[in-house]
């Protein structure tokens, strides 16, 4: 099986995410370009996976879903955190640990 | 029971009197605390005597005995015993200090009653007694050294009494700082000792100094010289002699202890106890005789110009303890101690009546203001001037046989020990002019105010001021109080100057040349090794030195009254003719100010130095440089924290970008 464009789609998906996350300025998108990363690099394993018949890949994939539901659990409060105390939902108006 | 039993027993009554007064005092009202102190001071002569008549009962030759408490530490080769020599020269000095002693708390407890601290008071002073007991009574130097510790501390305890008034306070600090350094001295020698000879002990450092040592051996003569500093230290003598003045900051007992019986005779004593040493280092023992020439002269000098009253006792008590040291520095073992003795009885009869003028005269210590007290107070007039014809050896008073038979024996060693009898000369026709600068002053002269109130009945009881600073002070904490306690109308007082003005007068008579010896034949016990004690100046060589000193001793007399009584103006026109010199004697010969520059300055120079220079620069400068270093550097690095999120990941996609790309380059 030929995964060229298996891999061609994730990483247009990385780089949509990784895109999104470095111009995006709301919280909430860059979660989700976040979520977008990281499926692309479970895209990525599943494929090499099915290409050398290997199932250790998609458990792989598996383990970073969990980590992937863990990640929004936290970033999602996160943000509410910020709703709730008025902060403005812009990442770059919180810069407190600027040097 | 035995000679060494009552030795402990001389010990253990003023540590129990100073135990009880401290601890006790709460529950002992009044003067009970005063009377208990004076108890056990006297207990403690009784033991001496007690001491003294069992020694009698031994043959000459095992007049030395030792007893232990217990062993303080052994180890290979060392061995310090908690233990007391009792021979003829330790019991002779107990009875000096526990009897002049009791005398002087006897006198405290009527002067010291309007005092706030006088339980205080007794304690440090049973305290200072058992301290100067232990010093004498000490088998070994370790022992010797804890007593004479003991004494400086308790020194400065007494002259620092009054401890609200900076005068005293610094006054003690002074006196401890420079009996430590006589105590380095002592702790030197000590360990020269221990080096030389393995061990401590008196007895065997004597029997076996003889063997080790040749005669003017380099060693001996450095354990002599330091020996010599502790003694010096501790005797007030040039150049270690500036806290002694001082000392007078005390109370006037206080002053009367430290001066007549304990303290500065410590180093006399020592002198005279390590003899075998200073026999076999015949230069320690001369430097150490023309150094209390030097002091005899020197104090007596300044006692002709000081004017404070208790000031030029005190020069005088720097002076007598000068004839001492030559003394027994020469040789003349029983003639030093002689005059320790007598010069216990006349010394602390002075204070005591100079204590009952400054009282009359509500803490005023000015001879200028002090003048004719002699029917305002007969009874102190009468007793000053005993004390005064003592010191100035008026023939058949005790100083006159005691002082006249140091010189008798410095004539008959001959050589360079005539210069040193000479000085000794001089300096007597000086002691009979101050020691009748005082007496004239206060006795004779039109009476002053305080003295014509006193003959109309009626006592000053001025608010208390510092008579060094005329600062007023607060009678309720550490200060004295405003009432005063003279002779006249105190019994307590009267008893104990009666007992010394019997002493005072009649002390000398137990050693008149050719008649009786007692010291001498007794103090043989301690001093039979000795090659010096059998010189003996022939007896009419001893009475013609007698009737010189007596001539001498009249001279001076005589001079101090055409000065003070028969041309009262004489006094200031000297003064304001010799100017110069009077202002040189006033300021006791520069004495303080030469430390200060030479000490005290340089110290302080080089601390500001440390404190600008190496402190502020140096110390300063490195440490600023570090940090400078690392602040540098730190803003740098800030730079990349901007505080942007987006700025983070940009830098961490691009670098996993090239490390990604820097891999596949590799591995193509």
């Amino acid at each position: 099986m030929d995964v060229t464009w298996y891999l061609v789609l994730s990483a247009l998906l990385f780089a949509i995410g990784a895109g999104g996350v470095l111009i995006r300025r709301s919280p909430l998108v860059i979660l989700l370009c976040l979520e977008l990363m990281l499926n692309a690099g479970n895209l990525a394993l599943i494929a090499f996976a099915r290409a050398h018949g290997n199932e250790e890949g998609q458990v792989f994939a598996l383990v970073v879903m969990v980590v992937a539901a863990c990640e929004v659990v936290v970033g999602l409060g996160l943000i509410v955190a910020m709703f709730r105390r008025r902060l403005p939902l812009n990442v770059d108006d919180m810069r407190e640990l600027r040097g | 029971m035995s000679a060494t039993t009552y030795g402990w027993l001389v010990l253990a009554f003023p540590l129990a009197g100073s135990m009880i007064t401290a601890f006790g005092w709460r529950a002992l009202p009044g003067r009970s605390t005063g009377w208990i102190a004076t108890g056990a001071i006297g207990l403690a002569f009784c033991a001496s005597i007690g001491a003294l008549v069992d020694l009698l009962d031994h043959p000459v030759e095992e007049r030395q005995l030792t007893s232990s408490l217990y062993d303080y530490a052994s180890a290979s080769g060392l061995d310090i015993d908690l233990g007391i020599l009792v021979d003829p020269l330790a019991v002779l000095m107990c009875l000096i200090v526990s009897g002049v002693s009791a005398l002087i708390h006897l006198y405290s407890v009527a002067y010291m009653t309007s005092d706030q601290g006088f339980a205080r008071f007794f304690s440090y002073l049973n305290f200072f007694v058992f301290s100067m007991l232990l010093l004498v009574l000490a088998g070994n130097y370790v022992l010797l050294i804890v007593g004479w510790a003991f004494v400086g501390f308790a020194s400065y305890a007494l002259i620092s009494f009054w401890y609200r008034r900076t005068t005293a306070t610094q006054a003690g600090m002074k006196a401890f700082v420079i009996n430590v350094i006589g105590d380095i001295g002592l702790v030197l020698a000590a360990f020269l000792l221990f080096r030389e000879l393995g061990t401590f002990d008196y007895l065997e450092v004597f029997d076996g100094a003889s063997a080790a040592f040749s005669p003017d051996e380099g060693v001996v003569v450095a354990i002599c010289l330091l020996l010599c500093l502790g003694a010096f230290a501790k005797s007030a003598q040039l150049p270690l002699h500036t806290w002694l003045p001082d000392a007078m900051e005390g109370p006037t007992p206080v002053s009367a202890l430290i001066h007549a019986a304990t303290m500065v005779t410590a180093g006399v004593y020592l002198i005279a106890r390590s003899h075998p040493l200073f026999e076999l280092a015949p230069t320690a023992a001369d430097i150490a005789a023309f150094v209390g020439l030097a002091t005899l002269l020197f104090a007596a000098t300044v006692a002709l110009a000081v004017v404070d009253l208790k000031r030029i006792i005190a020069y005088s008590t720097m002076s007598q303890i000068g004839y001492m040291i030559v003394g027994v520095s020469i040789g003349a073992y029983s003639a030093g101690l002689f005059h320790l003795m007598t010069h216990a009885f006349f010394k602390a009869l002075l204070f005591m009546a100079a204590g009952s003028v400054i009282a009359a005269m509500a803490n005023v210590q000015d001879t200028n203001r002090i003048s004719g007290f002699r029917r305002a107070m007969p009874f102190t007039s009468a007793l000053l001037i005993v004390g005064a014809l003592a010191l100035a050896a008026f023939p058949g008073t005790s100083g006159f046989f005691s002082k006249d038979e140091i010189i008798a024996y410095a004539v008959e060693r001959g050589g360079i020990h005539i210069v040193l009898a000479v000085g000794m000369y001089v300096g007597a026709v000086l002691t009979a002019i101050y020691a009748f600068r005082i007496g004239f002053r206060v006795v004779a002269g039109p009476p002053c105010e305080e003295a014509r109130e006193l003959e109309w009945g009626r006592l000053p009881h001025a608010e208390p001021v510092n008579p060094a600073t005329g600062e007023s002070e607060d009678a309720d904490v550490g200060f004295p109080g405003s009432e005063h306690h003279i002779a006249e109308r105190e019994p307590v007082m009267r008893v104990p100057m009666a007992l010394l003005g019997f002493g005072a007068l009649f002390g000398g008579l137990i050693q008149i040349p050719g008649v009786t010896h007692v010291l001498d034949s007794f103090l043989e016990g301690s001093f039979e090794d000795s090659a010096l004690y059998g010189i003996h100046p022939s007896t009419g060589d001893a009475w013609l030195g007698l009737a010189f000193g007596g001539l001498i001793s009249i001279v001076g007399i005589a001079i101090a009254y055409y000065v003070w009584v028969a041309r009262r103006g004489v006094g200031p026109r000297l003064a304001e003719r010799f100017r110069h010199l009077h202002d040189f004697l006033f300021n006791k010969w520069y004495f303080d100010e030469l430390f200060d520059a030479l000490f005290y300055r340089p110290l302080i120079a080089t601390g500001r130095f440390a404190n600008s220079v190496v402190e502020r620069v140096v110390v300063d400068g490195l440490v600023e440089t570090a940090v400078g270093v690392v602040r540098g550097f730190g803003s740098i690095v800030r730079g990349a924290q901007t505080g942007f999120v987006r700025a983070y990941a940009l830098l961490l996609v691009t670098g996993f970008a090239a490390l990604g790309l820097y891999f596949l380059v590799v591995s193509t």
